[in-house]
């Protein structure tokens, strides 16, 4: 069975906790707060003000730009603001508040269950419903899926590769998706095989999740040129690169390459449904599966969630947070934010709520570097953490630029084993965005 | 305590490694060859490992507690391993003040002062060993026979390996190979450090380590395919009987410190280079050295000094061979 070709660790997935629990709709909330920053790229311009009605799937903010996505009204009501509100972190950014009225939505979206295979539509108008339904990439990196598609001048696409790996541990949204929503997604994938131009797509599963793996093998059967693909259980596979390694055996260069120069466009499988939705059913991106999970949470569950809803009400609905110490993190133990502020918002990229509490909580105390070289092993990137971390605490950037800093994929391996548990990715960090400030104000000094 | 929300960046959970438990693995696998060791060559080997490990965690303790100020170390376990390690370099019927010299010199000199645990260049044990081979070479290198009745002292018999460097002298090394007892050097039946000579043992050290992933393949292998590579080539151009280029060869993998050291002192993390290719490199280096001076050199063994020399190398070796980066040529 294959995998990526260099690093990853085997941290124990903890999906159990959720796994079995059916997608479950969670309830509206009276007021939604929705940022207008919740992807990669420029964030939208609000299109309506304080006093404006919104029907559920109307447009209240535009991308700005082609690296921008649409935001669709989760909920309908009145609009109550446009400003400056606190997000996960703290931090202030731009909100559209949303005060709900019964749950209207806007014309031309299907509602209907009914499967709907036939899509007749070229490529430029697939990626069109796409931009317009806001979609982004759901597996957490939002970056916007008409981006993705949109193939520059000159190259070509060989290969759709579907991420059903979820190799974060804990989260089950893509797994109840691809349970639940099997056909969708098949439909879906065949409808981002045309936008590209590919005869051949591959999603690619862990063997974590034998019983997904089967049941979206049945369904492509009756799919032309979809195959399913399980591969061998590892972090950090659902990393794009490391993704395309295993499924094709071809390898990323280091950045600025991106995956289409190796012929292959990934997209994540609940972005997939979203595609089916967007451009089957004509139904804007306002919805997402959020797994909330924890080993303490009592009822933990799969809630499809209208974004905008407040973490916290999630967290209330699966039986509140533990008493003592809590870590909530938006996603996923390895790569996801930490939360300070639980009344923020369930945005695109939010694919899971995942509280870690007591002493799983905590960080242990570092120790010195015992120079055991386990972080070079896990680097799924060949990269030195040890080396860079030393580099970052001495500032040595240019140095930490020749060693590659820029390929650096955050993954976490590194820290996650390190036997003298120090905060190697806190190191690295800083240094990968250090260094890529002052690589930006080289070009642009060019 | 009130409720806290914890902020911290991710990664938010951790392995379960840690140094205390990696030091412990290496304890464990040292436990097989420490046994026969017992066996062979009775109750002084725990005498001198007591004192050689106790020494080493006192003086660990009071250096960080009286010269470093720092939080406490030694729950790492690391000053154990030191002990453990240069008790196995030892003769068994070494006076045990020697004993504490050496833990003095590898805690006090060749560890603490370099700021301790993972600072140091040199490996402690070898360093302290090198020290006593120096200081103390009568003391150092009288072997008592291998026997099973308790405490032994007082009568040393030479090394395989410096019979085989007398024999160099005196020019009857075809004899002497033809002889060796290649069987008995496996099973541990041969004079030398208590620590070195259970070959068998020592190797199911070694398998534990790799299950454990305590260590991987590249170091040990490398100086074991360097070594009997060497030996096997010097052999076949002194003997025409292949009896003699295979016992020759076996003879350099099981004599001496070759399997204690490529296995458990090459290997030490701090001194031994962070990428696979580095590793193998050095291990070639410690190989090829241990070589040269065991056949042109005037000590008969050159494991240590091997790997001492390859030490100081380590930083150059890091500095210049790196990992193979994800989507650079395979």
């Amino acid at each position: 069975m294959k995998t990526f070709p260099i690093g990853g660790v085997h941290p124990s997935d903890n999906k159990k906790w959720s796994k079995a629990k059916a997608i479950e709709t969670m309830e509206l909330p009276d007021v939604v707060m929705i940022p207008l920053a919740q992807h990669i790229g420029a964030p939208a311009t609000a299109v309506v003000a304080k006093g404006d009605t919104v029907k559920v799937g109307e447009k209240i903010a535009e991308a700005t730009g082609f690296m921008s996505a649409n935001i669709h009204a989760p909920i309908s009501g009145t609009v109550t603001a446009v400003d400056m509100q606190p997000n996960g972190q703290g931090l202030r950014q731009m909100m559209i508040t949303i005060k709900r009225e019964g749950d209207e939505w806007a014309e031309g979206i299907d509602l209907s269950t009914d499967l709907v295979k036939e899509c007749n539509l070229s490529s430029a108008e697939i990626i069109a419903r796409i931009k317009e339904a806001g979609i982004v990439g759901m597996g957490g990196a939002t970056f916007p899926t008409h981006v993705k598609l949109s193939i520059p001048e000159g190259k070509r696409a060989e290969i759709l590769i579907i991420n059903g790996v979820e190799c974060e541990p804990y989260l089950t949204s893509d797994y109840r998706t691809m349970l639940e929503r099997g056909e969708e997604l098949l439909v879906g994938t065949s409808i981002l095989m045309k936008a590209v131009s590919v005869e051949k797509a591959v999603i690619g599963v862990e063997n974590n999740k034998p019983d997904a793996i089967k049941h979206l093998k049945e369904l492509a059967k009756g799919y032309n040129g979809i195959e399913v693909k399980a591969l061998k259980t590892m972090y950090p596979q659902g990393g794009e690169k490391q993704l395309i390694a295993a499924v094709t055996g071809r390898e990323v260069p280091a950045p600025p390459a991106l995956p289409i120069d190796v012929g292959a466009v990934v997209c994540n499988a609940s972005t997939a449904v979203a595609v089916y939705e967007a451009v089957q059913k004509n139904k804007p991106l306002v919805q997402r599966v959020v797994t909330v999970t924890g080993k303490s949470i009592k009822d933990t569950k799969n809630l499809l969630t209208r974004f905008g809803t407040p973490v916290s009400a999630l967290i209330e609905k699966c039986g509140g947070l533990p008493e003592g110490d809590n870590r909530v993190l938006n996603g996923g133990p390895m790569m996801g934010r930490p939360m300070s502020n639980l009344q923020s918002p369930v945005m695109k990229g939010c694919s899971g709520i995942t509280v870690l509490s007591g002493a799983e909580a905590l960080r242990g105390e570092p120790s010195a570097c015992i120079k055991c070289a386990k972080c070079v092993e896990a680097c799924p990137m060949g990269l030195e953490p040890y080396l860079l971390a030393k580099q970052a605490k001495k500032k040595a950037w240019e140095a930490m630029e020749k060693n590659d800093i820029v390929s650096c994929i955050e993954c976490g391996c590194c820290q996650f084993t390190c036997p003298a548990n120090i905060a190697l990715l806190d190191y690295v960090r800083l240094g990968k965005q250090t260094v890529m400030g002052i690589i930006r104000a080289r070009n642009a000094k060019k | 305590m009130a409720n806290r929300t914890i902020v911290a960046s991710a990664p938010h959970i951790h392995g379960s490694l840690s140094t205390t438990k990696l030091m412990s693995d290496v304890i464990i696998a040292l436990i097989p060859a420490l046994a026969v060791s017992v066996y062979v060559y009775g109750w002084g080997v725990l005498a001198v490992t007591a004192v050689s490990i106790g020494c080493c965690v006192l003086f660990e303790a009071l250096i960080q507690k009286f010269l470093v100020r720092g939080k406490q170390t030694i729950t790492n376990l690391s000053a154990v391993v030191t002990g453990l390690l240069l008790a196995m370099n030892m003769p068994a019927n070494i006076p045990l003040w020697i004993v504490a010299v050496g833990a003095l010199i590898a805690i006090g000199v060749a560890k603490m002062p370099f700021g301790g645990l993972g600072k140091n260049p040199f490996n402690p044990a070898i360093v302290a060993r090198i020290f006593l081979l120096i200081a103390y070479p009568v003391q150092m290198t009288s072997f008592a026979l291998p026997s099973t009745e308790g405490f032994v002292d007082a009568y040393s018999g030479a090394t395989p390996l410096a019979a085989i460097k007398g024999a160099m002298y005196s020019g009857n090394v075809g004899e002497l190979v033809a002889n060796f007892d290649i069987l008995g050097m496996f099973a541990g039946n041969m004079a030398g450090s208590f620590g070195e000579v259970a070959t068998l043992a020592l190797l199911l050290g070694f398998a534990y380590l790799l299950v454990r992933r305590v260590i991987t393949w590249h170091i040990p292998v490398s100086i074991f395919v360097t070594v009997a590579a060497f030996a096997a080539i010097y052999g076949a151009v002194s003997f025409d009987d292949p009896h003699l280029v295979s016992n020759f060869t076996l003879f350099h993998l099981l004599s001496g410190g070759v399997v204690l050291g490529a296995v458990f002192m090459a290997t030490d993390y701090v001194t031994s280079p962070m990428t696979t290719k580095g590793m193998v490199i050095y291990g070639v280096g410690i190989g090829l050295l241990t070589m040269i001076i065991r056949l042109w050199g005037s000590y008969p063994e050159g494991m240590s000094f091997a790997i001492l020399i390859m030490n100081s190398v380590v930083p150059l070796i890091n500095k210049y061979v790196k990992p193979r980066r994800f989507g650079s040529k395979r």
